[in-house]
């Protein structure tokens, strides 16, 4: 076959990363087309685009130049979707676009305007969040970094520049944080109550804080620190400081702190803190050991636990019998377990789980005692994947916004004869995908009678957009089982793989 | 200690947020659907597009 390659440059043109992968659908699906690609000519994406044979020799591209990549079988296929895509680009707006709210050029600008501004939701590429993030603290703005990518060494200097400013920096990569009832990224719509949330852990504090809303009860604010808080080079500026935050806040009685395990000296430090508090704290290190705790404070290894925890010992989907739903469910496959995670936090409660209950596990996020995937081989463990890794989500948005990450591998594992059954998770809410159900029950419509048991669990709250009980509905129908929590559709995993076993 | 004498993000739990938007242009639908006040930067890559040089003009605060 005869490839060709054409690619187009437009100097200074800046889309951001939703409105570049909805335009790069559309060019991929033009006939003739094998690969496509719409991005922002940063280094790292010129990077990608060069590693996929997707840049034509020579092409030199910058940081705020919008490349067109198109690869296709013939010159007049890739002709006729690149012309497409530029007359999409070039399309005159809407009248309601054109009429939407004036729009500042920079941080300083609007904060001229509005001078109530007082926090700033970044979520540029990696390269120039750092660079934004400093403009909005020198202007006296609490910063939430949703973007990743950022160096360790820019995430300390901002953090010690808020922290000297008294000021919150929150992130890099972020996820979540709800402050007032306002969703920060990817965030919920809660019933607000007196549980305060801390997470280093975005999915980890959206599972959270969604069972603790659909249970009754309700969530003050979530304050999101970024993934990497809690390491010994960060040292937990922002955690420390949003125990201080909560301390000082009325409408909070108790409080959540959610993280992978911590560097121990780190640990020690934000408990002696936690100690001094005069909140109670509910303290999940995803997949520690027990720790040693002050007075005022319980602990979790799951996210589950902890929102049971936090809740008076509560429990969540009291009703839900793994055991019975599995003695009547087929035993189809050999036994294995592969699970495809968008959220990271959920990816590693499933670990915690399955390896408690002695299943041999692999992950490419492996949390302590686990494989780690493409280290060793993994043949004969069940493998758990969190598809917004770095190597799933570079130079595209996260699964949680386009769940097409996940499709080729659920496809595959549906015809894998291997597995018995297939975890998966939904997350709603801001910020995520309008219907991921339907999207997700359109990649399994054609599995085989003898296909994998599909297991889901569905991070929402019923005032979510999309509506929790819809989505379960549809999942339903289509013959997936949906448990009440991601724990408790792991436990199931382990039930139906036992009952397949005997 | 008074709530003004707290350092700001101490306040931040009691106030009010207004947000500006620098970035994904989504997130500006979802906050003015829960009535939070919020300004959408159009923005393009600085420094004509060099990472580099973008970080050291924003640490000279240009």
């Amino acid at each position: 076959m005869n490839v060709v390659v054409l690619n187009e440059v437009r100097k200074g043109f800046y889309l951001d990363s939703v409105a570049l992968m909805r335009l790069s659908r559309e060019v991929a699906g033009s006939p003739g087309v094998i690969e496509a690609a719409l991005m922002m000519g940063t280094p790292s994406n010129a990077a990608i685009m060069r590693n996929a044979g997707l840049l034509e020799e020579g092409t030199a591209v910058k940081g705020n130049d919008l490349v067109i990549a198109v690869k296709a079988e013939s010159e007049s296929a890739a002709r006729e979707a690149l012309d497409n895509a530029i007359k999409s680009l070039d399309k005159p707006k809407t009248q309601g676009e054109a009429q939407a709210a004036w729009r500042p050029h920079s941080i300083a600008a609007a904060v001229k305007a509005r001078p109530e501004i007082n926090l700033a939701l970044i979520s540029v590429p990696g390269e120039f969040a750092a660079a934004e993030a400093r403009k909005a603290l020198n202007r006296g703005l609490h910063v939430l970094m949703f973007s990743d990518n950022v160096s360790l060494e820019d995430e300390l200097s901002l953090k010690q520049q808020a922290r000297a400013a008294g000021l919150l920096m929150m992130g890099p990569d972020c996820g979540t944080a709800v402050i007032g009832g306002a969703p920060l990224a990817f965030a919920n719509k809660l019933t607000r109550g007196r549980i305060g949330i801390i997470g280093a852990s975005g999915t980890g504090t959206q599972e959270i804080s969604c069972l603790i809303s659909e249970a009754g009860a309700g969530i003050s604010h979530a304050i999101g620190v970024g993934g990497r808080d809690l390491k010994k080079d960060i040292g937990g500026i922002t955690t420390l400081m949003a125990i201080d935050a909560f301390d000082a806040d009325p409408e909070t009685d108790h409080v959540v702190l959610i993280s992978k395990p911590p560097h121990p000296d780190v640990a020690k430090s934000v408990l002696e803190r936690i100690g001094r508090s005069s909140k109670s704290y509910t303290v999940c290190f995803i997949g520690a050991s027990e720790v040693q705790l002050p007075p005022n404070a319980r602990f979790s290894p799951t996210l589950k636990g902890a929102a049971e925890l936090a809740l008076g010992h509560q429990q969540i989907g009291a009703d839900f019998d793994a055991n019975a739903v599995a003695s009547r469910l087929p035993r189809n496959g050999r036994g294995g377990v592969e699970g495809l995670f968008a959220g990271g936090t959920l990816c590693a409660e499933a670990q915690v789980i399955l390896a408690a209950a002695g299943r041999k596990v692999a992950s490419n996020a492996a949390i302590p005692g686990v494989l780690k995937l493409g280290v060793e081989p993994s043949s004969g463990r069940d493998r758990l994947i969190d598809l917004g890794d770095d190597e799933y989500t570079r130079g595209r948005p996260h699964p949680m916004i386009d769940p097409s990450v996940r499709d080729d591998a659920l496809r595959a594992a549906l015809k894998n004869r291997d597995l018995s059954v297939i975890l998966l998770d939904l997350v709603l809410g801001y910020g995520a995908h309008a219907d991921p159900a339907e999207h997700l029950v359109k990649i399994a419509a054609d599995r085989g009678p003898d296909a994998p048991v599909l297991v889901a669990s569905v991070v929402g709250t019923e005032q979510d957009p999309q509506g929790r009980s819809a989505q379960i509905r549809k999942l339903e129908q289509a013959g997936f089982i949906v448990a009440p929590s991601n724990a408790q559709a792991c436990e199931l995993a382990v039930a139906i793989v036992q009952n397949a076993g005997r | 200690m008074t709530d003004q004498d707290r350092p700001q993000y101490q306040q931040l739990l009691a106030r009010k947020v207004e947000v500006v938007n620098v970035g994904l242009e989504g997130f500006v639908k979802d906050l003015r659907d829960c009535d939070i006040g919020v300004v959408h930067v159009d923005w393009k890559p600085s420094a004509g597009g060099d990472p580099q040089m973008a970080a050291l003009l924003a640490k000279l605060g240009v």
